[in-house]
């Protein structure tokens, strides 16, 4: 059983007034996660990432498709008791204070006093908001809401937690711990579905990606299985002691040199014609200083693919 | 059912913390305290005065609440961005519009119940003989208000906060006039006319049914027949809208 499926997915927001155009934030968006995975959803603003979590959480209603989570279909109660959730910049009852806003949440889900009592404590602490547990969510900031919101999605020890952006709004500190966090949570065997925008959170977290562009899925699967697909490699060679634009055979294999006083930056399209280059640099009398083979990274795939589209 | 209260609960503390209840106690302290000033002034009728005064307040003060919280109820939540991760949680739309219905009844049970303990005290420091009317009459301003509510809570589940204040204190205050749009319509000589004032006279909530404040006042007690026609009319009113509400609330998106 997948612990998230999306099938043939179509959201189209049906405007108020009847000569305004509906539109369609989600084509036919398919795919699946399964149980202990963690599953980056990458997009550009507005690719329709919240709105695709928003449906899974029976928040928004689709407008054709089938969406299930951990089995049973999206949108009955049921299929919330096992999900954490955490929303986008998230906004909470400003009048509770820290503990208080988590004992409400833990009261939701059903929970028992004293495993209320327990998970609070613990959560609290894993965040790192034991000190301000008696302070007014109003008087909280933004990072710390953050937090406070990713201790409520996790409140009941959830199968399943699906998080929009977060690690937007923590400081370096906020983001390695939100990491740590997520990755304690495959540990135990939990599934993560998070969007961002940021792709080396992705690089470091994810099994998979998933990245949408204007509501339609443009690319899927293992990040090294992307990344090879597309790996249109570009080499740099740095050498001392020549002036490549003087070379006419490095100038027509080259995409580009830069030339900086005795320091010269031969960039390659591809592997193809380095030996001939480093030939040609060595017979001109040029002393090596380095070659860096530049492999397609995620972002080079996430812009290339949603350029493409756009 | 558990679900219900836990959201009861919040909505109960989220309405205490609000700073909103206090000012309006405190205006029905007032309230109170000018009908026991007006009441020395008017020597022989003052019980009356007193008793008419008090009703008012509380009946005002209520409705206000009503009104105005109840509004807040849905619209804050949705505007705040709350409801995302409560709705998130394995909790049905129903069991939530239950919830912050109940938490706001409690508060209005209690505070009418406050108000009218005040109240009490004043017309028995007066040196006026508490009635049993009084009581029948503070029974069925509980059920105008619940009933007030509903309409609040139905009204904020599809317009804005403004248009929803608007179209419940416009529609409370047709449904104090109910009657004489009857009669108006009884007389009426246009077939339209009669036909669009009976409409409105039988979709419209008869809110001056639940109306015995004048008699009371004057310790007329009201048959116990009436009283409990007027409070099962307000009760099964605020039923019916209230499932107006979920079923408007349950297809809304978010
Ligand atoms: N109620 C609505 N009516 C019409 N269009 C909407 C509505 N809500 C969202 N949209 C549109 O849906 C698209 C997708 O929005 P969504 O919030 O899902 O994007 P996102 O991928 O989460 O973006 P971001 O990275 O900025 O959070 C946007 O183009 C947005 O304008
Ligand atoms: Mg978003």
């Amino acid at each position: 059983m997948d612990a998230i499926l999306i099938e043939r997915l179509t959201k189209t927001y049906q405007p108020m007034w009847p000569w305004e155009r509906p539109v369609t934030v989600l084509a036919d968006v398919s795919l699946s996660i399964s149980r202990g995975e963690i599953f980056g959803f990458l997009g550009h603003n507005g690719a329709g990432k919240t709105t695709t979590m928003k449906i899974l959480l029976g928040l928004l209603r689709a407008t054709s498709g089938r969406v299930e989570l951990l089995g049973s279909l999206a949108g009955n109660v049921a299929s919330r008791s096992q999900v954490g959730y955490l929303p986008e910049s998230p906004y909470f009852y400003d009048y509770l204070t820290a503990e208080e806003f988590l004992c409400f949440y833990g009261k939701l889900a059903g929970l028992a006093r004293e495993v209320i009592q327990r998970r609070t404590a613990e959560l609290l602490e894993r965040v790192g908001l034991t000190e301000s547990r008696h302070r007014q969510l109003r008087k909280f900031s933004k990072g710390m809401l953050q937090r406070i919101g990713l201790a409520q999605a996790l409140i009941h020890d959830p199968e399943l937690v699906i998080l929009d952006e977060p690690m937007s709004g923590l400081d370096p500190i906020g983001r390695k711990e939100v990491r740590d966090i997520i990755l304690s949570l495959r540990d135990h065997g939990k599934t993560v579905f998070f969007s961002t925008h940021i792709i080396s959170d992705v690089e470091m977290l994810c099994d998979r990606v998933g990245i949408l562009a204007r509501g339609k899925v443009l690319a899927l699967g293992r990040i090294e299985e992307l990344v090879k697909e597309h790996a249109i490699q570009s080499v740099e060679v740095v050498c001392d002691g020549v002036v490549g634009a003087e070379l006419p055979d490095v100038q027509s294999l080259a995409t580009r040199i830069v030339q900086r006083g005795e320091r010269c930056l031969v960039i390659l399209s591809g592997q193809g014609h380095l030996e001939q280059v480093l030939a040609i640099l060595r017979q001109a009398g040029g002393r090596l200083v380095s070659v860096i083979p530049h492999k397609n990274s995620l972002e080079d795939i996430f812009l290339e693919r949603t350029n493409r589209k756009v | 059912m558990r679900a219900i209260l836990v959201v009861a609960g919040n909505t109960y503390r989220e309405t205490i913390r609000d700073k909103i209840l206090y000012n309006l106690v405190l205006f029905a302290i007032l309230l109170i305290g000018t009908s026991v000033l007006l009441g020395t002034l008017t020597i022989g009728e003052q019980s009356r005065i007193v008793n008419d005064l008090g009703l008012a307040a509380i009946n005002l003060v209520a409705v206000i609440i009503a009104i105005f919280v109840g509004i807040g109820l849905v619209t804050k939540e949705m505007e705040r961005r709350t409801i995302y991760t409560i709705l998130a949680r394995p909790i049905t739309r129903v069991q939530f519009i239950l919830g912050k219905y109940l938490g706001l009844g409690f508060i209005i049970v209690v505070n009418i119940a406050i108000m009218f303990a005040m109240f009490l005290a004043t017309v028995w420091l007066s040196g006026n003989a508490i009635h049993r009317s009084l009581f029948q009459a503070v029974e069925l301003i509980l059920v105008e208000t619940l009933l007030v509510m509903a309409i609040a809570l139905f009204f904020s589940t599809f317009s804005s906060p403004i248009l929803s204040a608007t179209m419940t204190l416009g529609l409370y205050v047709i449904g104090h006039l109910t009657s004489d749009l009857k009669a108006i319509a009884d007389k009426s000589q246009s077939q339209l006319t009669e036909v669009v004032l009976t409409t409105v006279y039988y979709v419209c909530p008869n809110l001056e049914f639940m109306n015995v404040k004048g008699q009371a006042a004057s310790g007329v007690l009201v048959e116990a027949v009436y009283q409990m026609t007027a409070t099962a009319y307000g009760l099964l009113y605020a039923g019916l809208i209230l499932t107006g509400a979920c079923l408007i609330f349950q297809r809304r998106d978010f």
